[in-house]
């Protein structure tokens, strides 16, 4: 059942649907002949719909496959199998030149701003590039188009013919921010843009982050794995777990009422910045690590770490839907979901 | 008497471009078992601070004192300080990986750690490594203990180093910033550990962090400390809801608060400065919001204002102005007014 047929929503509303992508890695065997080749199976059956004009949240520890996903949707890998579509047009199976004109739609920004910008090149013409890719703009234009830009992300125009070294790391990030947003996309990835930040510069570049959208009509999808910075910035939250996403909610539905086990430990373990309320909330802590991608377990992923699994857990895969009772766009995929108030029951020692 | 006591701690480095005055003049002091968090932001001399206590910065000019039970750790020959460094004071860091040596078992490394302290058998360290190891909550320690490094997940290795840390049984715990490289389950599991043990032993522990959830988790006074110097001191709970100095009404600004969704953070205008050209005056000056004349010429010392019981600030803004609540932020803009000349207001 597609995201469409169950909301009702149109096709008009919907900026970006995945449909089942499925993104595997092959692992270099070290066997010379024969032997089944092994995958990491990073992102493994995930369907969504980006709306537009929302900033849509994906959250989920390392190794979940939320970057590997938001690479696919800007095809920067190509999926395995599944359909990624932009604007009702499935991109997953175009040309490289014929993806050219969804690729000025869809941007990407990083998490690392030392990482991605070339340090022998000036600010200007690194912000210009997309121009020069897409054949916009000459000369003086081009120049006067990138101080725009530099402008509109907080940047001293000024400041053009500067290597990325000279600046500090917030400041990177808005050039990479000015970068992607040169062509005037529709669609932002921000694939943990503020991680590397410290708290003063990363309360900026969120309200930098905010404005722009406003003024631009931007759709985000926004990957971070800080929980109160996502639940600051998103209007929907998607959770995902060992390549699938586990539930998917409205930013406050899924905090009131998370149904998923795993949604409600991972939003118990944020630490939470009152000293007051450290020891009025029951926290709930998982035992173990998360299991290797290779080798995924059977059934529902979770159930090696869950404290409600069931014999059904470890064979039959849980699939996304609504649960009764909650609201339309409340999905989650477990066969025995957390009822709206009810405890998790593990106490801290046994979890040790 | 405390258990440590740092007095008037200053450590400057040499670069190629001018002296780099890392940490500028600070004092605090640990109690056993109690817990103290220093918070800052990225350069602002935490991790220099602690690390020069225990002897790890190498061609640093220091002065001061930081005495551990009575003895200056300052002055201590590196003789005396490899005693106590390892067994009295442990340490955990924020990369387990780069702290483990990749070589060699993880069992070997802390087998390694408590003979070089203590003389015991091999037979009889090793056996200690494998109860250290479940302590810390590794599974079936006994297999895991001639793991490589490279064996362990991230918490794991964690987990690894706390055991290693906790194998002499210190007194004080400094963690810098131990769960900054994990996930936030994995991170509740450490922090849980960590709590458990130091209930369990009786260690002190100071821990750095950038986070001020965890600080508002583990700690029982906070250090805020910015551009090499300490800007408020206090109990946790007077500094979440009593702060004094602006920076740290501003870091708390900075968080994203619940039910906070879409509207803009109260960020910090304006970037931390470099500590090779610090600015006159409060190092704060130039991204406050209520900077007078005087914080651009004279710096503020460290002095008492009301909010708790010891709650210390370094500001010029009276001693009373304490809170985050919308008439103090009114008042304090007021008397931020007056204290400005007539000619910047104009000019503002």
């Amino acid at each position: 059942m597609t995201e469409e047929a169950r909301t009702g929503r149109t096709q008009r509303d919907t900026l970006l649907q995945l449909v089942d992508v499925v993104k595997h890695f092959p692992v270099p065997s070290d066997r010379l002949f024969g032997g089944k080749r092994e995958h990491v199976h990073a992102v493994d059956g995930v369907s969504l719909d980006v709306r537009r004009g929302e900033t849509i949240g994906l959250v989920g520890e390392s190794g979940c496959g939320k970057s590997t996903l938001a690479r696919c949707i800007t095809r920067l890998h190509d999926v395995t199998s599944g359909t990624v579509s932009f604007d009702g047009r499935n991109i997953s199976d175009l040309s490289v030149s014929q993806l050219k004109p969804y690729r000025r739609k869809m941007q990407m920004v990083f998490q690392d701003p030392y990482g991605s910008l070339n340090p022998r090149r000036r600010v200007g013409s690194i912000i210009g590039d997309p121009f020069a890719i897409h054949g916009m703009g000459k000369g003086a234009d081009r120049k006067t188009k990138v101080q725009e830009l530099m402008e509109l992300v907080g940047l001293n125009p000024e400041h053009y013919n500067r290597f990325p070294a000279e600046f500090s790391g917030g400041q990177r990030q808005r050039i990479g921010l000015a970068r992607a947003l040169a062509l005037r996309p529709e669609l932002v990835v921000c694939d943990e843009p503020v991680s590397a930040l410290d708290v003063s510069i990363q309360a900026q570049i969120i309200n930098l982050l905010a404005d722009l959208q406003g003024k631009l009509g931007l759709t985000y999808i926004f990957i971070a794995h800080d929980l109160s910075v996502v639940r600051h910035v998103s209007d929907r939250i998607a959770v995902m777990y060992l390549g699938r996403i586990v539930e998917v909610a409205d930013t406050e539905e899924l905090f009131a009422r998370p149904r998923h086990p795993y949604t409600k430990a991972l939003l118990s373990a944020v630490p939470t910045p009152d000293p007051d309320l450290v020891n009025e909330r029951d926290q709930i802590i998982l035992s173990g690590d998360v299991p290797s991608p290779i080798r995924p377990p059977s059934g529902c992923r979770f159930h090696p770490r869950c404290p409600r699994a069931q014999s059904r857990c470890t064979t039959e895969d849980p699939v996304l839907n609504v649960k009764d009772g909650d609201v339309s766009d409340h999905a989650a995929a477990c066969h025995f979901p957390v009822a709206d108030g009810e405890p998790l029951v593990m106490s801290q020692k046994e979890a040790l | 008497m405390s258990l440590l006591e740092v007095d008037d701690l200053h450590v400057s480095f040499s670069t190629p471009d001018g002296v780099l005055r890392a940490v500028r003049g600070i004092s605090f002091a640990v109690d056993p078992g109690e817990t103290l968090g220093i918070v800052g932001e990225s350069g602002s001399g935490k991790s220099v601070s602690t690390q020069t206590i225990v002897g790890l910065t190498q061609g640093a000019r220091i002065s001061g004192t930081a005495r551990f039970e009575g003895k200056d750790l300052l002055t201590m020959s590196e003789s005396e300080l490899r005693t106590v460094r390892g067994a009295e004071i442990a340490m955990i860091f924020q990369d387990p990986l780069s702290s483990l040596h990749p070589h060699y078992r993880v069992g070997w490394q802390i087998v390694e750690m408590i003979r070089a302290h203590e003389a015991v058998s091999k037979k009889e360290a090793r056996k200690r490594a494998v109860e250290l190891l479940g302590l810390v909550g590794i599974p079936s320690p006994s297999q895991r203990v001639d793991d490589f490094p490279h064996q362990f997940s991230g918490g794991m290795r964690q987990r690894a180093m706390i055991a290693m840390a906790l194998a002499l049984n210190p007194k004080l715990l400094i963690a810098d910033e131990p769960t900054t490289a994990l996930d936030v389950t994995v991170q509740a599991q450490i922090m849980a550990l960590i709590k458990r043990l130091q209930k369990e032993f009786g260690t002190a522990v100071i821990m750095i962090t950038h986070d001020l959830g965890i600080i508002a988790d583990i700690a029982d006074r906070v250090m805020v400390m910015y551009a090499g110097k300490p800007m408020e001191y206090t109990d946790k709970r007077t500094l979440y809801h009593q702060p004094h100095h602006p920076y740290t009404e501003g870091l708390i600004g900075s968080l994203p608060q619940q039910g906070g969704r879409g509207s803009p953070l109260k960020s910090i205008p304006g970037l931390p400065p470099s500590l090779l050209r610090v600015p006159k005056g409060c190092p704060f000056h130039p991204r406050c919001v209520y900077a007078m004349d005087r914080c651009a010429g004279e710096e503020p010392p460290m002095r008492q204002v009301s909010g708790g019981l010891d709650h210390r600030s370094a500001c010029w803004l009276p001693p009373e102005a304490v809170g985050t609540t919308t008439d103090i932020v009114v008042t304090r803009q007021e008397l931020a007014r007056q204290g400005r000349s007539s000619a910047q207001e104009e000019s503002a």
